[in-house]
Formats: C-alpha cells, structure tokens, sequence
C-alpha cells in the first residue's frame, strides 16, 4: 500500500507542484492538457489502454447515451444545449479527459431546485449507455439559496462515457447527490464532480460503484464562503479484474469549513484493483477548518490490489482539526468467531460482517427507500462473490 | 440429561506466526445437566482461556485431552457447530461487530441455533420480553452488536443470548464483573431463568462470591496455572473468599 503524503507548510512556495496546482492549472482547452503517458502523478494509478481512448479522443463520438429524468414538480429538469449560459460557470476542468468531455457534449442536463424550496421527492437521472463507442455527457444541478434536495444520478448499461457534473449549493442550501455507478461489467466512465458550497450550506456525496470494467471518479469540494460543510461518502465493491478509482480533492479555500471524506470498500477476486486517493488542501490564510478523511478496504480473497494514498496539504497555522486515515485489511476473524460461537454458519457470519461494514456508511443515506435500494445492489453483488 | 466432560485438556495461546504458550495443563471438569459449577481463580489462571478454546476461538490451540458433549467430540465441530449442538460462551470481553444490528443478528442466531427460522411477530415479542426482564432499553435492537455499549451493557446482552439461545450447557465467564449491585441483580435472575428448566449445566467463572449469593453453585473448583486445583461444595468459595488465592498461586510457582 502507498503511503500518506502529509506536508505541512506555513507558506507555499513557488518552484514546487502541490496537490493545489491542479486545480489552479484547470482550463476548458483540451490542447493545455498533454496525452497522458501514465507515469504522471494523477495518472500513474490508471491503466490506460483500458480508458478505451478516452483520454486521447481518438475514435468518433458514436457513443449512445440516454438520459432519463424524473422530479418532483417543485424542481425545474430541462435538457439544454451547449451554449446555455449556464454551464461551465463553476468549474475549470483539471484535466485531459474533464475537458474534453467539456468539449464534446452535444446535451446537458441542468437541474434547478427553486430557492427555498424543499423538494418533496428525490431528482433522479439515469444515464444508460447503449454501445460502446466514446460518449460524452454534462449535467448541472444547482440548489438555489435555502433550498434541499436530494439527487440520484445512476450510471448503467454499457458505455464508454465521460462527463462532468456541476454541483452548485447556494447559500444556506442543503444538497444530497446519490451517484450510483452500476454499470454492465464492460463499461468505462471517468466523471468528475465539480462542488461549491456556499455560505453555510451543506453538501453531501455518496458515490456507489459496483459495476464497469474501469470507473474513475473524481469529487472536487470547494467553497465559495465560510461555513460550508460537505461530506463525501463512497462505497465501492470490487470484482475480479475490476479498475475502482476514486480521488476526492477537497480544497478548504476559505475559513471555517468543514469536510469529511469517508471512503470504504471491498475487494474480492483476481485483479480487483481499488484507488482511494484523498486530496486535502487547507489554504493559506483559512482559519477553522474542520477536515478528516478515512479510506478503508475489506481484502476478501488473494490476487487483489488496493492502492490508498490520502494527501494533506496545510498552508495554515489556523486549524481547527485536521486528519486522515487509511485501512486494508482482511475480514477480522474475532467478528467471524463472535458471530459463529451464536450458531451462526461461516458463510453467513461474513455476509454480515460486510454488509455490517457497507451498512455503517449506507445508514447514513436519510432516504429509506434509498437506502434499502444500495443495500440491495450491494447484496446482489455480494451475492456474485461467495 | 446431559453431560459435558473436559478430560485431560491442554492448549495454547497463539502469541504471534511462531510463538506460543501453553496456559491449560490437563484440565478435568464434569458439568451434569442441573449442576452449577463455579470456577475461581486468581488473574492469568487461564479461566478465560478454558473457556475459549472449549468454544473454539482462533487464537487459542488445544494440544491434547477431550471435550465431549453427551459423548459428542466437541473438538472436532466447527464453532457453530458447537453452537448448535448446545454449547453456549458468556464472554469476558464481548466483541462488538460494528453496523449488524442486534435484531438481526439475534434473529440469524436464533435461526441458526433452533433450525428454523422463527415467525417475525412472535420472535419480536419474544425479544422485547427478553430484553425486558434484563431491563435493556428496547432501542438497543436497532444498534449494532455490543457497539460502544458500555462493559453492564455488553454483559446483559449475553445474557439476553443465553436465554434466547438456551443452551445445554452455558459457560459464563466473568459475567458479573462490571456490574453494579443492580445489574448484577437483574443478570442474576437472568440466568436464574435459564437455570430454572433444570436442564442446562453452567459453568461459572468468577473472582467474587457476590454473584453466588444470588447464583447459588453445587460446586466450587479453584483454577489455578492451568489447571483445576481444588474441588469443594460452596462452602469453599467461603474459604476463598477468606483466605484469598495466596496459597493455590505459590502452589504452582
Ligand atoms: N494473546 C495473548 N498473548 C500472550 N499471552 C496471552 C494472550 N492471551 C492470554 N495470554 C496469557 O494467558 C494467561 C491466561 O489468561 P486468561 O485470560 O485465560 O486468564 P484468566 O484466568 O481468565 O484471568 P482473569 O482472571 O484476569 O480474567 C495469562 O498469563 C495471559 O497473559
Ligand atoms: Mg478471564
């Protein structure tokens, strides 16, 4: 397992290439962002010649998405083109594939919750490829000021698709984002989920990958006034010769902040290979910032490999709480014996030890019906395992 | 009528990839159905590791001797199997097992340990009457297994299983440690309960004869460097009580 990297610095000096750098090196051009090669830092976890060309843009865009949408009343769904003003306004793509995506979406799907509006029903938006070639996608979901929703967005079916999704949680607001990635075991995705959080608002993430043969995912926090507070959860399951890349930068711009960013998975089967890579960066003159971030994986069989690296970076004096931890592990046998000296069969003790270890992180989803529907997702999945 | 005999029994602590420690050395207890025995002996005796390695705990190896219940080799069964065929461990230290809710992990033992599923109503009201007269809170059914429960906590809901599970026989291993004049009265009566059937042998580990003015015991052995050292009626937990361990700890040094 690679090791934290954890720079502590009272200023930041020019000449070396922080974590932050990335989001300061963001831009729309493509042609600023070199063909990676692989042995960049934020490639170097990525096998690329399984991205299917996707970062090289070399095949026609002859992928078929649908996207499918449904919402309360109360919430605007409108399907724009390329020139709404409205998109591309949060965010800078930080990378080759963001931009390109940003290049070559024909539809957005934009997502308007009305200031202080409480959505009375979950906003769903279900992309579902249907062929192989490259497919590009945006969607913006922006929760005006004092408003709360929550939005699931599900990935399925067989693609190779990359998009970026705008998060916008105004003032006061309150914004929920269910992604999950249930993909046919052919897919390719890499996403990036672009968030800014303002004055006292609250986002929170739960990102579920089970399906694909490679998803990479990245969550970007930002924060466009003190008193922000996002949490990212993630949940992946990960199955023989399955690629499970996830990289949260959160990027604590302004003073009194909070973040939490809790990551945990399962690998089970030849060649399941899981990347966790957390990003944290406390910024020069913040104070109060209230960061913690947690990546944990259950190795349930051999041939597995998980590559977890949180990466903090504190250019302040002034913080209020700061840490990281990192865990790979297999199935604690004393849960097992605990469980077995009740009666209960091997084979079922482990059952509910994972589901144990999924249900922790998916108890937090506030949707009851949300809830039961991953846990059940992650069954069928566990299902395929035992 | 059962019987549960441990003859000859040795085992070993599995320290680390090599090391190891003999702490049984020729363990010999027989436990009837109606009888309770308690075991007492000083700290690091190897109470707990009878216990364990009888219920099949992985850090723990039996090297020789027999455990055997009603002339079945309990030895040679899996941990559940054990469970099932009527074994039952009251644990020093209960292990919590983070996001399985109680509910669901009491139901999937019950089902396990009576062979068949048992009707959702009537399990639930047996449960919240269980969990009643331990005086547990009914929310503990939603928390997972002994999840930041406290040390009174943990130690009624083993009893909470031993009454739910009935075993044959029940080895209780400190049960009233940590327990308040209270909690120790409520977990009494608990495994009164349990014992009132006349058909369930107990085996219980203690330092203190507090619990055995509400537990009464037909035997008291005395436990010390591994082995049983002295066998008595109640009256020696009197003595013990006395005279402390002194003499059985110089014993063996
Ligand atoms: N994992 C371990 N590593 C090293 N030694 C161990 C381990 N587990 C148990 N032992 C040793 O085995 C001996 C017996 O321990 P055990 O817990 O069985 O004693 P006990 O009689 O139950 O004590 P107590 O009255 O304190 O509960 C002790 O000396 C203890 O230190
Ligand atoms: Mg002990």
């Amino acid at each position: 397992m690679a090791s934290p990297n954890i720079e502590i610095k009272e200023h930041s000096h020019g000449g070396e290439l922080p974590v932050s750098k990335l989001d300061v090196h963001g831009s729309f051009d493509v042609a600023d962002f070199p063909v990676p090669n692989g042995r960049e830092e934020e490639w170097r976890f990525t096998p690329l010649r399984r991205l299917r060309g996707l970062h090289q843009h070399t095949e026609a865009t002859d992928g078929k998405i649908t996207v499918e949408t449904d919402a309360p009343a109360e919430v605007t769904v409108e399907t724009v083109g390329r020139d709404d003003a409205r998109l591309g306004t949060s965010f800078l793509p930080t990378d080759r594939v963001s931009a390109l995506a940003y290049a070559s979406f024909t539809e957005a799907t934009v997502v308007t919750v009305p200031k202080e509006t409480q959505a009375s029903a979950p906003v769903s938006i279900k992309v579902t490829g249907t062929g192989q070639g490259e497919s590009y996608g945006h969607i913006l979901v922006r929760a005006e000021r004092h408003s709360a929703a929550t939005v699931v967005l599900e990935y399925a079916g067989s693609a190779v698709h990359a998009d970026n999704v705008e998060f916008v949680v105004e003032d006061g607001a309150q914004l929920t984002v269910v992604s999950l990635q249930d993909w046919e075991r052919d897919a390719v995705q890499v996403s990036h989920h672009y968030t800014k959080v303002g004055r006292d608002a609250r986002f929170r993430s739960f990102v579920v990958t089970l399906g694909g043969d490679l998803v990479r995912l990245s969550p970007k926090v930002g924060y466009t006034a003190p008193g922000g507070d996002a949490e990212l959860y993630g949940l992946y399951f990960t199955g023989a010769g399955q690629h499970h890349e996830h990289r949260s930068l959160i990027d604590h711009n302004v003073s009194n902040t909070r973040s939490r960013v809790e990551y945990k998975g399962a690998l089970s089967g030849e060649e399941a290979h899981a990347v966790w890579i957390g990003d944290v960066i406390i910024g020069e003159g913040t104070e109060g910032t209230d960061s913690y971030e947690h990546n944990r994986n259950l190795v349930l069989t051999d041939g597995t490999r998980v590559d977890s690296v949180p990466n903090l970076e504190i250019f302040t004096g002034e913080v209020e709480g700061a840490g990281h931890a990192s865990a790979s592990g297999r199935l604690d046998d004393i849960h097992l014996f605990y469980l077995q000296s009740r009666g209960i069969p091997a084979d079922e003790a482990r059952k509910l030890v994972i589901r144990g270890f999924f249900a922790e992180l998916i108890n937090r989803i506030e949707v009851p019906e949300l809830r039961e529907r991953i846990m059940t997702e992650v069954e069928e999945k566990l299902a395929l395992h035992e | 009528m059962t019987k549960f005999e441990i003859r000859g029994l040795r085992a070993d602590v599995l320290i680390g990839a090599e090391e190891r420690q003999e702490i049984l050395k020729g363990v010999d207890l027989t436990i009837n159905s109606g009888e309770t025995h308690a075991i007492m002996g000083p700290n690091g005796s190897g109470k707990s590791t009878l216990a364990y390695a009888i219920a099949g705990h992985p850090k723990y190896e039996i090297t020789d001797g027999e455990v055997l219940l009603d002339g079945e080799n309990v030895l040679e069964m899996g941990v559940d199997e054990r469970a099932r065929a009527g074994l039952f461990l009251a644990m020093q230290y209960p292990v919590e097992v983070p996001g399985v809710s109680m509910s669901n992990f009491l139901r999937s033992a019950v089902t396990a340990v009576r062979g068949e599923a048992p009707k959702l109503r009537a399990f639930s009201k047996e449960l919240q009457e269980a969990m009643k007269g331990l005086s547990i809170d009914p929310s503990f059914a939603a928390r997972g297994v002994n999840e930041g429960f406290s040390g009174g906590e943990k130690k009624r809901h083993e009893i909470l299983q031993l009454e739910l599970l009935k075993p044959k026989v029940a080895i209780l291993d400190e049960t009233d440690s940590g327990l308040d004049v209270d909690a120790l009265k409520v977990v009494s009566e608990g495994i009164n309960r349990a014992r009132a059937t006349g058909e369930i042998g107990v085996m219980l580990i203690t330092h203190y004869t507090r619990i055995l003015n509400y537990v009464k015991p037909d035997f008291v052995h005395v436990f010390a460097h591994g082995q049983v050292a002295e066998s008595g009626g109640p009256e020696l937990a009197e003595v013990l009580e006395a005279e402390g361990y002194e003499r059985f700890v110089k014993a063996g040094a």
